[in-house]
């Protein structure tokens, strides 16, 4: 029999009990829908997450840690590495050693530092973050009011929005000119004549006067003032606040914050370690392109720091979201799998019930092969048509997911972003799939109406 | 092997000489049917029914021949045997001389597709189907070309004197109408082989007395054999060339018509 006159007579059949038909495809559909809403949903999630890490900026930074302050994430990792206490410190030297690696653009320390600005006779306690010059390409400094800093040694302030708002209530722009001061802690060597004082063994002076602080044996805090002037205004923090305890409120350019030497939390740990001058907490390195990154990278575990990336980040993020996915297919797939039984129930129910007619076909010149086919052919026409309309029901599903959740995320005051995303492969293959499913169903029926002895079905009753 | 495509003039050279087949004896080809000992067994339960025990008969081209017996006598099951739609425990089937019991059923379902036309009593007639569609619905297994279908269906029916109603389904036309349509669908292959199995079972002695004009009338005119079961002797007398009485599986008689 030919194709065509295959699914004329398939689909003939199916319409003959409609109700019977049309509810297993409708079956199916609901099969479909819950398969592709949540492997969309998945998706969605998936995209959200890339686009939040994408925009953040920071597929080219790697940041630098040393393993004697902090342990890493990965147990195992640390009980392989050397015993801690060998680590190499953060210190100029090794800063200088990273700005030489190939492909890093800058290497700049991290610095937060709690601070105090006083504006219109109100002090207003906030976190200050050193930014270096290459910020600027930040997606947080797209919407810069103002300018950016005009030199990375400037005496130039950028605030935060929230914090903007807390100092000028009625128009935070107003601030951009204007010039504020800042109150912070410099750290200053104990001592001058350091020669007095016991020396620790292998401390190292050299090492010192290259951070040039030389207070290898403490420090003091002394309440410093700086006069600041207001160049811009930021609405998210940049980096997205990643990797900091804390969130910066006030921006200035690197170079100032190590110029005012401020006094840092981590410098209580080196004060203590007592056998270098000054070390940083934590360094990023900025590779000139992010495919370059895991190269950076290595090469900085080569030198015995622990490090930590974005890529990093993305490695455990697929690893989780293939197993999103898994799970969402399983799930998914369990009604298709309960949609699947209702096609091979519909289908034996109509080899019983088309019994006669089988043998009629039969009798008149139809091969085993004609029958199974047509058996398949209505298998595969539900399925086609079950899958379609699970398509378009996992499409509204996934409409009132994403109003659901945009309505949900703009009374948080967030933007609404779409975490639902049904891509075209995705409909593609759930068809494909729905079909394949449905045909498989067909199997058995298609078989015991192709295996219908005629002489039985056509004895007269 | 043929194809199916083309049944069409099979018809005539089987009538006249039988040359489409060079390659089998020309003695075999003489017959339409010929049955060597057939028998055909079934198992039930302990016990094993010989529906058809032994039967060896032969049919020429164009001969109209009526099985005659009691129900139970075995000639449905060899009507089956002829049609291709059953097979022999032992013996052998040929048909135009080629032996049915070496097809495959792929083979067999193209034999009844392409040679055989079957009617029945009760005329199983696809319910959900219009005439036209019953008509036409062999010529699908066929896959005969959609344009040609549509004449040929109407060829079928007129040959069988229906004209009207050809959109309706079977349950709204009378018995004698669905027995036409019936048999327009077992033409509608232009088969050489008519088997009718109990015609006029479910018709009145009228109405049963047309339907075979028709069959002889269309076996005449286009040299098709046929095989008929019944067990009313007075038709099969008046309308059959040859009359073969069968009981317990065993042919027991046979009589030629004047």
């Amino acid at each position: 029999m030919k194709g065509y006159d295959l699914l004329e007579l398939a689909v003939r059949n199916l319409r003959q009990s409609k109700l019977r038909n049309g509810l297993t495809t409708i079956g199916i559909s609901v099969g479909v829908a819950s398969l592709v809403a949540m492997l969309s949903l998945g998706v969605g999630l998936q995209q959200l997450a890339t686009r939040r890490l994408a925009g953040s900026g920071m597929f080219d930074t790697v940041f630098v840690t040393s393993r004697q302050d902090f342990r890493g994430f990965d147990k195992e990792d640390d009980q392989k590495a050397p015993h801690p206490e060998k680590a190499p410190v953060l210190d100029e030297a090794s800063r200088v050693k990273m700005t030489q690696l190939p492909n890093v653009t800058e290497v700049e320390p991290e610095i937060r530092v709690m601070g105090e600005v006083i504006a219109g006779g109100e002090t207003h306690f906030g976190f200050v973050t050193g930014l270096p010059m290459s910020a600027r390409e930040n997606e947080a400094f797209d919407t810069l009011k103002g300018k950016f800093f005009s030199s990375d040694n400037a005496d130039e302030a950028i605030l935060l929005l929230d914090f903007a708002k807390e100092l000028n209530t009625k128009n935070p722009s107003e601030l951009i000119g204007q010039d504020i001061s800042l109150r912070y802690g410099e750290r200053q060597a104990l001592s001058q004549d350091a020669s007095d004082r016991p020396q620790l063994a292998g401390s190292d002076n050299e090492a010192s006067s290259a951070g040039g602080n030389g207070d290898d044996f403490g420090f003091s805090v002394v309440r410093k003032q700086q006069k600041l002037r207001v160049v811009g205004i930021v609405d998210q923090e940049p980096y997205g606040g990643m990797r900091t305890v804390s969130r910066g409120r006030i921006f200035l350019p690197v170079r100032t914050t190590e110029r005012l030497n401020m006094a840092q939390f981590n410098d209580m740990r080196s004060s203590l370690r007592g056998a270098s001058g000054k070390t940083y907490t934590t360094l990023t390195v900025r590779v000139k392109d992010p495919a370059k990154v895991q190269g950076v990278q290595d090469a900085i575990s080569q030198m015995g720091f622990r490090t930590f990336s974005v890529l990093d980040a993305t490695k455990s993020l697929r690893r989780f979201f293939t197993v999103l996915d898994l799970f969402l297919g399983i799930f998914g797939s369990l009604a298709l799998a309960v949609a699947t039984l209702a096609i091979i129930n519909t289908l034996v129910m109509a080899v019983l019930e088309r019994r006669r007619e089988i043998g009629v076909m039969k009798a008149i010149g139809a091969s085993d092969g004609d029958v199974k086919k047509l058996f398949f052919t209505e298998a595969g026409a539900m399925g086609l048509f079950g899958g379609v309309l699970g398509i378009a029901l996992g499409f509204a599903i996934g409409k009132a997911i994403n109003i659901g959740t945009g309505v949900y995320l703009q009374r948080h005051q967030l933007p609404a972003e779409p975490v639902w995303i049904m891509p075209v492969w995705l409909i593609g293959a759930a068809i494909a799939f729905s079909i394949v499913v449905s045909l498989l169903a067909g199997l058995y029926p298609a078989s015991r109406a192709a295996k219908l002895d005629p002489v039985q079905t056509l004895k007269y009753e | 092997m043929r194809k199916g495509r083309e049944p069409a003039p099979r018809r005539d050279s089987v009538a006249s000489n039988g040359t489409h087949m060079s390659s089998l004896p020309v003695s075999d080809l003489t017959s339409a049917v010929r049955a060597e000992n057939v028998m055909r067994h079934y198992p039930m339960g302990e016990s094993i029914i010989r529906a058809v025990d032994g039967v060896s008969l032969t049919i020429e081209p164009g001969e109209f021949v009526a099985l005659l017996g009691q129900s139970g006598s075995g000639k449905s099951t060899l009507l089956n045997l002829l049609a291709g739609l059953d097979r022999p425990t032992s013996g052998s089937v040929s048909v135009h001389g080629r032996d049915l019991a070496k097809m495959s059923s792929e083979e067999l379902a193209r034999y009844r597709r392409n040679d055989v036309g079957m009617v029945f009593q009760s005329f199983h007639l696809i319910p959900s189907m219009t005439i036209t569609e019953n008509v036409e619905l062999p010529m699908r297994f066929a896959e005969v070309e959609r344009a040609e279908r549509a004449q040929r269906v109407r060829e079928s029916l007129e040959r069988v004197g229906l004209s009207k109603r050809l959109e309706h389904r079977p349950s709204q036309l009378s018995g004698g109408e669905q027995q036409r349509v019936s048999l327009a669908r077992a033409l509608a292959n232009r088969p050489s082989l008519l088997l009718a199995d109990e015609p006029t079972g479910n018709l009145d002695s009228r109405t049963g007395e047309d339907i075979l004009n028709l069959i002889r009338d269309i076996s005449l005119s286009l040299g098709m054999t046929v095989v008929m079961v019944t067990h009313e002797r007075v038709l099969a007398e008046r309308f059959a060339q040859r009359l073969i009485f069968l009981a317990d599986g065993k042919l027991v008689a046979e009589e030629v018509q004047a």
